[in-house]
């Protein structure tokens, strides 16, 4: 049985509480723990960020977030049509930012592949970036 | 609930609200610098007893200012925190370069 959601908003840092709230309550019907949601919400809060500071460079844009339910896995993609990664591989490396001056400190796609069971990254310079996240929400 | 900055002998202490994430870090970071270069302080606490949510911006925000104070004899320590917070200090590895004061 699936389950489906789209959601569309404009890129701007205050959206990040948005998407991470949208997200989990549309995570909510799985019963997951605290903790499971809570490494959920940061997955999500981390890939929103990166459209918003690295995608559009805190310019306009829209981002997009699709998340789907299958049995007791959640699927999240979130995706932006921004400037997109130049070497995806040299930017999920840990500590790694194209900003230090912004104080990124580099972590985020080392947090989304602690926090989710799988990440996708799929990219193109000026292209936008896709960013596919799975969790097994375990049954209780 | 917002953040709230205090002043405590040589140190401020920054009891930081509900949720630390990339939007919230940006004023924050304003607010603690201006007090940085006024010369007022240059020892920075954070708690975050109350504090429900961080993502690495917060990582970020820690480790911006430690490069800020340190230089000038300044150290930043935590002072107040909770179960999820705790993981992600622990999970980032900055728990080895600043001081967690977890007095009971």
């Amino acid at each position: 049985m699936k389950d489906r959601m789209k959601l569309e908003f404009d890129s701007k840092s205050s959206n990040e509480s948005f998407a991470r709230v949208t997200v989990a309550s549309f995570v909510v019907r799985l019963d997951p723990t605290l903790e499971e949601m809570s490494d959920i919400k940061t997955a999500v809060s981390e890939a929103v960020t990166n459209c918003v500071v690295h995608g559009y460079e805190n310019g306009e844009g829209i981002i997009t977030i699709e998340c789907y339910i299958e049995e007791n896995e959640i699927t999240v993609i979130v995706e932006d049509k921004g400037v997109g990664i130049a070497d995806v591989e040299k930017a999920m490396e840990p500590l790694y930012t194209t900003k230090p001056n912004e104080e990124r400190a580099g972590m985020g796609f080392s947090f989304m592949e602690i926090f989710m069971d799988e990440l996708l990254v799929e990219s193109c310079p000026g292209q936008g970036t896709k960013v596919t996240m799975k969790k097994k929400i375990e049954k209780k | 609930m917002k953040n709230v900055i205090m002043l405590e002998g040589d140190r401020m202490i920054i009891r930081v609200g509900e949720e630390l994430d990339h939007h919230i870090t940006k004023e924050l970071r304003e607010n603690i610098d201006t007090m940085i270069d006024k010369g007022i302080v240059k020892n920075i606490a954070f708690d975050f007893s109350t504090t429900g949510f961080m993502d690495s911006a917060g990582i970020g925000l820690i480790m911006g200012r430690y490069k800020k104070i340190e230089p000038l004899g300044g150290s930043i320590s935590i002072v107040g925190t909770n179960p999820a917070i705790e993981r992600i200090i622990r999970i980032s590895g900055i728990h080895k370069i600043i001081r967690m004061e977890l007095a009971k």
